[in-house]
């Protein structure tokens, strides 16, 4: 039904569009050059204004409609009926009224709920001509406004970009509010965690046990949150990640741009890039089949225990993972260097290799270093490698061969078994989610900043 | 004929007007004394170039002398450009570029397998057309040559090697009190100074100029024309430009390329008054180019 009305909507936005059109030619009796505008945009103009206002007047309307129908549902039902329930026996209610309206029926429903179903039916669809009544009136009122305006001194091409950049604005915005919005919802929840457990014990705390009984009787640890076992851990992996990925990226741009000759580069810079496609499920696989058990047969041959789920085994296919980060990055940033440098530099007499670590590297490092820490925050944030290849045990450990555990590892684990919503244990992980978040947002933002400055330097 | 002859002089005696100091008196001087009786620096034999397919280079024959300058115009694409490049040997650094004849230096084969480009180019030094300071200091540009090569040991000799090519490039009054300054900083004039500096640091015997002062206003042009009159004075400097009045002004010689070809090479007055090719009549007088 809905999607109907959408697309009677944009149907009737086109037609007027072709109205638009016809009117303005005939403002002028076909004497186009006398327009301000061409034709074109006096229809795009119409079109704006039927199609617009009514689409988002639908949108709007259904994101409305549910809720007024449940508050004038409740309003209506015999007094007394909803005294004593709690919030969440009165949407148990509402769901069975609906169901009941739906035709589901599991046992004979009360009368009450049989009267109240039969309202809501009336309601809802009513609810619906209302809408499409109030949608069509705004379409045609809009073509009304839009059409009357047309004349040959109209100035419709100005009115038609300013919408489209309104439009275009609309959507930028999207994207903004969604960040905010999950900015939001993570910090609210972190906020409730924080009322139950001291903000001081969980980022200074050293113990990291957040299983806490949620029912009677179940036995678990008391519940600590000392997050710093936690965010070693990340940290360990990522420096582990970074120590891999830093060397063979940067060492790998270099070949690209300064020795690989231009049909190699143009087969293996694809090829590289490639690793970053690889879903990160496949990389945990490789983590856990391949790596840490070859990891552990030589750890045996050379005497040093390690164990099957170690850092270094996450800390290393992770550090694979990104390597396209850093070395597409830094290639571009190494490739967007001047040949007026390198001429300079072999002019004076230095090598190869003196030109690079001495004229390019440092012109092209903002760059490198933006690509760095893009991928330092990519691993930080990375989750399904240290899930399958890590552990789950927050142990406070600088070696990199026992396991250890991540954030994100932490986040996954106390969301999924049993979780009930107000337990220190569940918002536990909006916390960190939280930190997580800024310190990938921190990263990123200084990433960008660096790459920017650096993209003036030459101009 | 005599006529174009006598408008193309009237253009060489214009120098003072243009020119920040005074006329080149020693070159006055020098223009009595036959330029050959200063001792040979670089003879290109036979040198012919391809990129790829194309010959760009036919059979050039050039000898360059020390303690003075040596221009070489034409029109674009020529070539003069690209025989600059093989005296240091730049073009090795292009893809597909190979060269045959005999290019020496003080007699000795500059292609011969047992000299390293990399150590020719600390004996031939070479400036831009664009100024291309590195990113770095001021003091660092200039201290990059002795640095790679080893030059110095001590902050101090850095110091005195840097003050000593500064002055001699002419910049270090302007710049002494900002060395820690980036040389992307400087003014244009300013930068290319800087690039001889740093070619100079490191006591080349040879400098090329690749249309040193074709992105510079007329005053920085002057500037570092006054210069090169003072650095030929230990130097070979070979010079490539567009402006005609420019090679007139400080070149002892001057060799005019057309399509890849040496087609004369006198001294710098005679090109200008007394060719003897007609092409480059045709050129130094503005019919073609």
């Amino acid at each position: 039904m809905i999607g109907y009305i959408l697309v009677l909507l944009i149907v009737l936005a086109a037609v007027s569009y072709f109205f638009g059109r016809k009117r303005a030619v005939r403002a002028v009796e076909g004497r186009e050059y006398l327009l301000h505008s061409r034709p074109n945009y006096h229809g795009a103009f119409v079109a704006a204004w039927v199609g617009i206002p009514s689409v988002l007047l639908v949108l709007v309307w259904i994101l409305f409609q549910g809720s007024v129908i449940d508050n004038l549902l409740l309003w209506s039902l015999p007094p007394g009926t909803t005294d004593g329930l709690s919030v969440g026996q009165t949407s148990l209610l509402l769901s069975e009224i609906k169901s009941v309206a739906a035709g589901n029926l599991f046992s004979e429903p009360s009368l009450v709920v049989q009267e109240a179903a039969e309202r809501y039916q009336r309601w809802e669809a009513i609810a619906q001509w209302a809408m499409v009544g109030v949608a069509f009136s705004v379409a045609l009122l809009g073509l009304a406004i839009a059409s009357r305006r047309i004349s040959p001194d109209f100035r419709a091409r100005h009115g038609a970009e300013r919408i489209l950049s309104g439009l275009m604005i609309a959507c930028s915005l999207i994207a903004i509010l969604t960040t905010l919005g999950i900015v939001l919802s993570l910090l609210i929840e972190a906020l409730r965690f924080f009322d139950r457990v001291n903000p001081f014990e969980f980022f200074f705390g050293l113990n990291w046990e957040p299983q806490i009984p949620i029912r009677e009787g179940q036995v678990t640890a008391g519940g600590a949150f000392g997050a710093i076992p936690v965010f070693a851990g990340t940290l360990l992996i990522a420096l582990i990640a970074m120590a891999v990925a830093t060397p063979i990226g940067l060492y790998s741009a270099i070949y690209l741009t300064e020795y690989a000759h231009p049909k190699v580069r143009a087969v293996i810079k694809p090829v590289l890039e490639l690793l970053a496609g690889i879903p990160t499920v496949v990389y945990g696989f490789f983590a856990v089949l391949t790596v840490a058990p070859a990891m552990r047969q030589f750890g045996e041959m050379i005497g040093v225990p390690i164990a099957p789920n170690s850092a270094l085994a996450a800390g290393a296919v992770m550090g694979i993972m990104i390597i396209p980060f850093i070395s597409s990055l830094s290639d571009d940033a190494i490739a967007a260097v001047p040949r007026a440098m390198r001429d300079g530099s072999y002019a004076m007499g230095a090598t190869k290799g003196e030109t690079i670590t001495k004229v390019l590297l440092p012109a092209a490092l903002p760059g490198i270093m933006g690509g760095v820490l893009l991928a330092v925050s990519r691993a930080i944030g990375e989750t399904m490698i240290v899930v399958m290849a890590a552990g789950i045990i927050a142990t406070l450990t600088a070696t990199r061969l026992s396991p250890v555990t991540t954030v994100t590892v932490q986040i996954v684990t106390l969301l999924i078994g049993d979780t009930e919503f107000d337990n220190p244990k569940t918002l536990a992980a909006f916390a960190l989610g939280l930190v997580l978040f800024l310190v990938t947002l921190g990263l990123n933002i200084l990433a960008l900043h660096i790459v920017r400055k650096y993209r003036e330097q030459y101009e | 004929m005599v006529e174009r002859d006598y408008a193309m002089e009237a253009k060489v005696e214009e120098r003072p007007a243009i020119r920040v100091e005074a006329p080149a008196v020693p070159k006055k001087k020098e223009g009595d004394l036959p330029v050959e009786q200063n001792e040979l620096k670089m003879k290109a034999s036979d040198v012919n170039l391809w990129y790829g397919e194309k010959q760009a280079l036919f059979d050039v024959n050039l000898e360059m002398f020390d303690q003075s300058v040596t221009a070489l115009i034409g029109p674009s694409g020529c070539g003069k450009s690209t025989f600059l490049r093989c005296l240091d040997r730049m073009n090795d650094v292009i893809d597909g570029v190979r060269i045959t004849g005999d290019i020496r230096l003080d007699g000795e084969d500059i292609y011969a397998p047992r000299v390293d480009p990399v150590q020719l180019r600390a004996r031939v030094g070479m400036v831009f057309q664009k100024p291309n300071p590195f990113p770095k200091s001021i003091f660092e540009n200039v201290a990059y040559g002795p640095r790679i090569h080893g030059l110095c040991r001590s902050k101090a000799e850095f110091e005195e090697i840097v003050e000593r090519s500064l002055t001699r490039a002419g910049l270090w009054e302007e710049v002494k009190d900002r060395l820690q300054e980036p040389g992307t900083g400087l003014s244009g004039g300013q930068q290319q100074r800087l690039c001889i500096a740093r070619a100079i640091s490191v006591n080349p015997e040879v400098l090329l100029m690749d249309e040193p002062c074709s992105a510079l206003d007329p005053i920085a042009t002057a500037k570092i024309e006054t210069l090169m009159d003072d650095l030929k004075k230990n130097l070979c400097i070979v010079i490539v430009t567009h402006s005609m009045q420019q090679a007139a002004r400080v070149s002892q010689r001057t060799a005019f390329f057309h399509l890849g070809k040496l087609v004369e090479v006198d001294d710098t007055t005679t090109i200008f008054t007394n060719p003897t090719d007609q092409r480059t009549q045709d050129y130094v007088t503005g019919r073609f180019g």
